[in-house]
């Protein structure tokens, strides 16, 4: 019997310390994950200044004005703008609690993302077939590799986007899969602000004479 | 085995408090109002510069290169507000603190590589190497 007492008084420390420290950390996945949405925007601010500083050194080559296809870039814009606000309708479907109306924006928005991305490789694929690729002037590469990882970065999240939806497919609205939507609708919503800077800094300010 | 039933309590006490349904409103509320007010003026923001550059633009490129940032600048902050509900007071403050930092950071990142380099272009023009402006 006195074992058992002061089994109990044992196992009870532990347990109650345990439940102290349990509600402290309240969501700090969305705190840490927007530090990495911050580290990340360094990395576009790098490239961003590499193309600050090489844009118009076209090594002979062609230029952003004969280069660039505006209605192209255009049609894009607005695919990525239009992928924002329906997943803005994922997140209001998911604060319903309805999962399928979550699972159909996320779907729209998933394929809105993918059209831009077949868009974006086609425009890459038809300055390569010209001869214009990344190895033609400094303007070019730093051009490819600045939209290029927005490109990259896209493609990751449509993958993630597909991930998530088989998640909450299978295991429903949970807390986990509520707090995986989030991020992710950080990080669509982060790559957007990214390319206002681009099609701003790059597309119409690279036709500009 | 009155340890038993105490472990089991605690169990379920512990059970209780990793439902947190109540705990959701922490992570954020989200409206349509705001998703609608941030879109149209995203498509504002976006619509204005585009036409502008592709009905020719004014007639001096660097006030039209002017335009089009102060337009991204101002669409980045309705991004922020309206579809990353950026404000001063989520997660108590460390939010804004981190962008802020960052903000910083590209500011100097920028400003300071197109700086240095323009400067470092100007001072090696092939006029400047001639010998006798070498000391």
């Amino acid at each position: 019997m006195s074992n058992a007492t002061s089994l109990n008084a044992a196992a009870g420390e532990p347990l109650k310390f345990h439940q102290e420290t349990e509600h402290h950390p309240e969501n700090g996945t969305l705190l840490g994950f927007w530090l990495y949405l911050m580290s990340d925007c360094l990395i576009f601010a790098c490239l961003f200044a590499v193309y600050g500083v090489l844009g118009r050194s076209y090594a002979g080559g062609p230029t952003g004005a004969e280069v660039f296809e505006l209605p192209l870039v255009a049609l894009n814009t607005s695919l990525l703008l239009l992928s924002s606000i329906t997943y803005g309708f994922a997140m209001l479907e998911m604060q319903r609690k309805r999962v399928n109306g979550t699972l159909v924006w996320l779907a729209i928005t998933g394929l809105l993302g993918a059209g831009f991305i077949g868009i974006e490789l086609y425009e890459f694929g038809h300055l390569i077939a010209e001869g214009n690729g990344p190895q033609r002037s400094a303007f070019l590469s730093s051009f490819f590799t600045l939209v290029g990882t927005h490109g990259l970065h896209v493609s990751c999240g449509i993958i993630w986007l597909i991930t998530l939806m088989v998640q909450v497919k299978r295991k429903g609205l949970i807390a986990a899969n509520k707090r995986r939507l989030w991020c992710l609708s950080m990080f669509w919503h982060f790559l957007d602000v990214v390319w206002i800077g681009v099609f701003s800094f790059v597309y119409l300010m690279g036709v500009l004479p | 085995m009155s340890a038993h039933t105490d472990v089991h309590a605690g169990h379920g006490d512990h059970g209780h408090h990793g439902g947190d349904e109540h705990h959701d409103d922490g992570i954020g509320h989200v409206s349509l109002k705001g998703y609608a007010i941030g879109f149209v003026l995203a498509v504002i923001l976006t619509a204005v510069p585009f036409a502008l550059v592709m009905s020719g633009g004014l007639k001096d490129p660097s006030a039209t290169a002017f335009v089009i940032l102060g337009f991204a600048a101002v669409q980045i902050v309705v991004h922020m507000v309206y579809f990353l509900h950026m404000n001063a007071k989520s997660e108590g403050g460390w939010n804004m603190l981190a962008l802020i930092f960052t903000a910083v950071l590209v500011l100097i990142t920028l400003s300071g590589s197109i700086w240095v380099m323009y400067h470092l272009n100007h001072n090696m023009m092939p006029a400047l190497m001639d010998p006798r402006n070498l000391p």
